[in-house]
């Protein structure tokens, strides 16, 4: 066999402070909560102690954003697109460090943070920045106005990509933000926090409030907030729309997935493969949008599946700063055992569960990537969403039965469909519920492309042009 | 061909029915996956280990119609020890010219281990009559190759004669046998078929024709004659690599592969093998079953060995030009 040396990045690239304030108004200041510590998942070494935001930190955060949005609201587009287009260009610049910092903090491989997240993160403030100045012409109007101020709430799974698609647009059309990153991943949004000072942002524009739930529920249910943005579970993103209920506040939900990946007797077979795999074991399955069930024609499953566990075979699990590593760390211990749970559950409902031969690091949470065959649109591993490495195959035999199955679920944020027919991929794209529908490709991403979900998968839209519907007042 | 297949061949309905068939390739996908193969970090002692591989997975090649038995000569000598200098270098796999000079390689390698090919077929755009074809063989073989590189008739298979095709395949592949041959060349020669895949333009064609030159009995099939770009590009041997993969899993026959043309660099030959080690699997890795065809990519291999074991770059005038 042909193995490859230990190739890691280098972490010096970036310099983790043993402690973290709050990012309000242009400084960081402590917190008067209870400071938490974050841990570095492939190991379990923790890699700072970072404040956590009490309700009166949130409120103080929201007054800084509040004042700062007199003038940044009044700024023409053309000046707000400047600071835009500098923080794009300081993302590239530092994307290295960004990229190890994400790797860390997050644990998904380093190929990942340095090849998907970070280019889309600087892709997304570069396409909104674009905006800043022509929202005359977005189709809202001929001169929207901005909301206020917004109140966003991300998830650790991509945690810069999320505070770009949350924070990129909100400031383009003249909003101010406040922003709490995920409790288990709040390093790159503090660095991001010293990139806004670097790029000269005006103070109070953008505000960071690290914290746990406690923190984010102050956030969501101040009095001042105009706009509410989540991106996170299903199960929360109820409480948040409860609790906005029957205030001004706008919101957009951006929640859980279920996505069925079809594929058909002639689709491209390789490439097909590398969807799947590329759809659920991606970002260790920590996906909202993953395709974490594969619908398969029945003349080919068993082809399709021998070929699915060989390439199995040749996934590499373990350090995720190893520029080689295709599976990363579980992001949490929680997040672990909730994997498990519901592991174990498909195999007691009677699915077939199988992994490659892979040899799991001791320290650090991990899970081997799997795969349950003979699952039942009835069983828990084929309807909830597991947010792992965990694939679930099920069949069909005509296209009505694949868009019956596949919407055959709570949820409606994903789809892919591989064919080589395209007429069909038309036929499939009408039908399936889902916010996104890739045709033979799956999990591709782009600031000029709306993402958004059905049914309990959430509301409103991020990214393109509808993505800013969202911060105006429409 | 195994009996399971023993019918594909029959007719052109037949073959075509067999080949158009076989699983599309996604052109877009394929990129994606080679190029993420392309991003593989092989370093230090894993790149030490690469790098002899490739070497001795080089076919050293001079097909200029300038070659003269000197310049062949001078390969050869090339071919045994690579680096004068260093001994533990290993020799390369084989040299490739064309047949006319086939005599004097032969007698230059003669005892090395160091094999001879020969491009064979009316190379490299094989526009000619099949009878021309079969003589081009024979005057190769007769003169000592040990393995033949033809090319298909490309004509013949875009314009859908696919049967056309596998019959010169099947001939030249008869024509490499060698009756009463010298002592160590009794089974004759290996048969390389050349798709030339920057003529058949697309990945579905690729895959087509790396299946129809196996099915003919083809032993190695090889990307391109290096007279036409794009040659071997990293998509093109990945879709290849896959063919020989599931013929080997439909047959139970190991065939070999061997891109050729524009592979210049050390960083381009180790990810040839790293896309060897992630698509057909480990078993490829030997001169057996992959081949780099190239000449300018053995002295980059040669100053990559010397940096990693002496730590500085040597400049150019520090390995031989041959």
């Amino acid at each position: 066999m042909f193995e490859y040396a230990p190739a890691p990045e280098s972490r010096d690239v970036v310099d983790i402070k043993p402690s973290y304030g709050l990012f309000i108004g242009g400084e960081f200041t402590d917190g008067t909560g209870t400071p938490f510590k974050t841990v570095n998942p492939a190991s379990e070494e923790v890699l700072s102690e970072v404040a956590s935001a009490s309700a009166d930190d949130v409120d103080r955060a929201v007054r800084a954003a509040r004042e700062a949005f007199g003038t940044w609201s009044a700024m023409p587009g053309s000046e707000r697109a400047k600071y835009l287009f500098r923080i794009a260009r300081i993302i590239q610049e530092r994307s290295r460090e960004l990229a190890v910092l994400e790797s860390l903090d997050n644990g998904k491989p380093i190929r990942e943070s340095r090849d998907v997240d970070l280019p889309l993160v600087a892709a997304h403030f570069f396409y909104y920045a674009g905006w800043a100045d022509k929202l005359s012409y977005a189709g809202y109007g001929p001169s929207p106005r901005p909301l206020g101020v917004a109140g966003q709430v991300i998830p650790w799974n991509f945690p810069l990509l999320m505070l770009a698609w949350k924070i990129a647009p909100a400031l383009a059309c003249g909003n101010t933000v406040v922003l709490k990153p995920a409790e288990t991943t709040p390093l790159t949004a503090l660095l991001f926090a010293e990139i806004c000072r670097q790029a000269d942002l005006p103070p109070g524009v953008v505000n960071i409030v690290t914290g746990a739930g406690e923190t984010g529920a102050a956030l969501v249910n101040h009095p001042d907030v105009d706009k509410v943005a989540f991106t996170g579970s299903t199960e929360v993103g109820r409480l948040i729309a409860r609790s906005v209920a029957g205030t001004r506040k706008k919101v957009t939900l951006e929640l859980g997935g279920k996505a069925a990946n079809i594929v058909f007797d002639d689709a491209a077979l390789d490439q097909a493969v590398e969807g799947v795999v590329n759809g659920i074991f991606f970002n260790q399955g920590h996906v909202c949008c993953a395709g974490s069930r594969l619908l398969v024609q029945e003349s080919i499953a068993e082809e399709l599946l021998e070929a699915l566990k060989r390439r199995l075979a040749t996934l590499r699990l373990g350090d995720p700063l190893d520029k080689n590593t295709d599976i990363g760390a579980i992001n949490s211990a929680a997040q672990l055992a909730k994997i498990r749970e519901l592991s174990d559950h498909g195999e007691l409902e009677g699915a077939e569960r199988w992994s490659p031969a892979c040899a799991l690091p001791e320290r650090g949470f991990w899970f081997p990537p799997t795969i349950f065959t003979g699952v039942a649109q009835s069983h828990r591993i084929a309807r909830e969403e597991v947010f792992g490495p965990v694939l679930s195959v099920l069949t069909f035999r005509t296209p009505a039965e694949a868009v019956e199955k596949a919407n055959n679920t709570p949820y409606g944020l994903s789809a892919g469909v591989w064919t080589e027919k395209g007429s069909r991929i038309l036929w499939m794209a009408d039908r399936l519920r889902a916010g996104v529908v890739w045709a033979n490709t799956f999990n591709r991403f782009d600031p000029t492309s709306p993402f958004g979900g059905y049914k309990e998968s959430g509301y409103g839209r991020e990214g393109g042009r509808h993505g800013l519907e969202a911060y105006l007042d429409v | 061909m195994t009996t399971s297949f023993a019918d594909v061949a029959s007719s052109n309905v037949a073959l075509r029915t067999f080949l158009h068939g076989l699983p599309g390739v996604d052109r877009v996908g394929a990129d994606q996956r080679a190029a993420m193969l392309g991003t593989r970090s092989v370093k230090t002692t894993a790149k030490a280990e690469a790098i002899d591989l490739a070497i001795r997975m080089v076919d050293l090649t001079t097909l200029e119609g300038a070659d003269t038995p000197g310049k062949v000569r001078a390969m050869c000598a090339k071919a045994v020890h690579p680096d004068p200098a260093d001994p533990a270098v290993p020799k390369v796999a084989a040299v490739c010219v064309y047949p006319d000079l086939v005599a004097q390689a032969v007698g230059a390698l003669a005892g090395s281990g160091v094999k001879v090919a020969s491009v064979a077929t009316a190379f490299p755009s094989g526009r000619s009559s099949l009878d021309v074809k079969v003589a081009d063989t024979r005057l190769a073989v007769e003169a000592g190759a040990d393995e033949i590189d033809m090319v298909i008739d490309r004509g013949a298979f875009l314009s859908g004669d696919y049967v056309k095709v596998f019959e010169e395949i099947t001939a030249i592949k008869e024509a490499c046998g060698r009756a009463g041959g010298a002592p160590g060349k009794e089974h004759g020669a290996h048969l390389k078929v050349i798709l030339e895949t920057g003529e058949l333009a697309t990945y579905d064609n690729v895959r087509r024709a790396s299946w129809l030159a196996m099915l003919a009995g083809g032993d190695f099939i090889k990307t391109s004659t290096g007279k036409v770009q794009p040659a071997a590009t990293f998509p093109v041997t990945m879709v290849m690599l896959e063919a020989v993969r599931d013929f080997l899993a439909a047959t139970g026959r190991a065939v070999g592969v061997k891109p050729a043309g524009g592979i210049r660099t050390t960083k381009d030959a180790i990810k040839m093998l790293v896309l060897v080690n992630e698509v057909a699997g480990d078993g490829w890795l030997t001169p057996d079953l992959f081949r780099l065809g190239a000449s300018s990519v053995l002295n980059d291999l040669l100053m990559q060995r010397q940096k990693m074991a002496t730590g500085r770059y040597a400049g150019p005038d520090y390995f031989t030009l041959d």
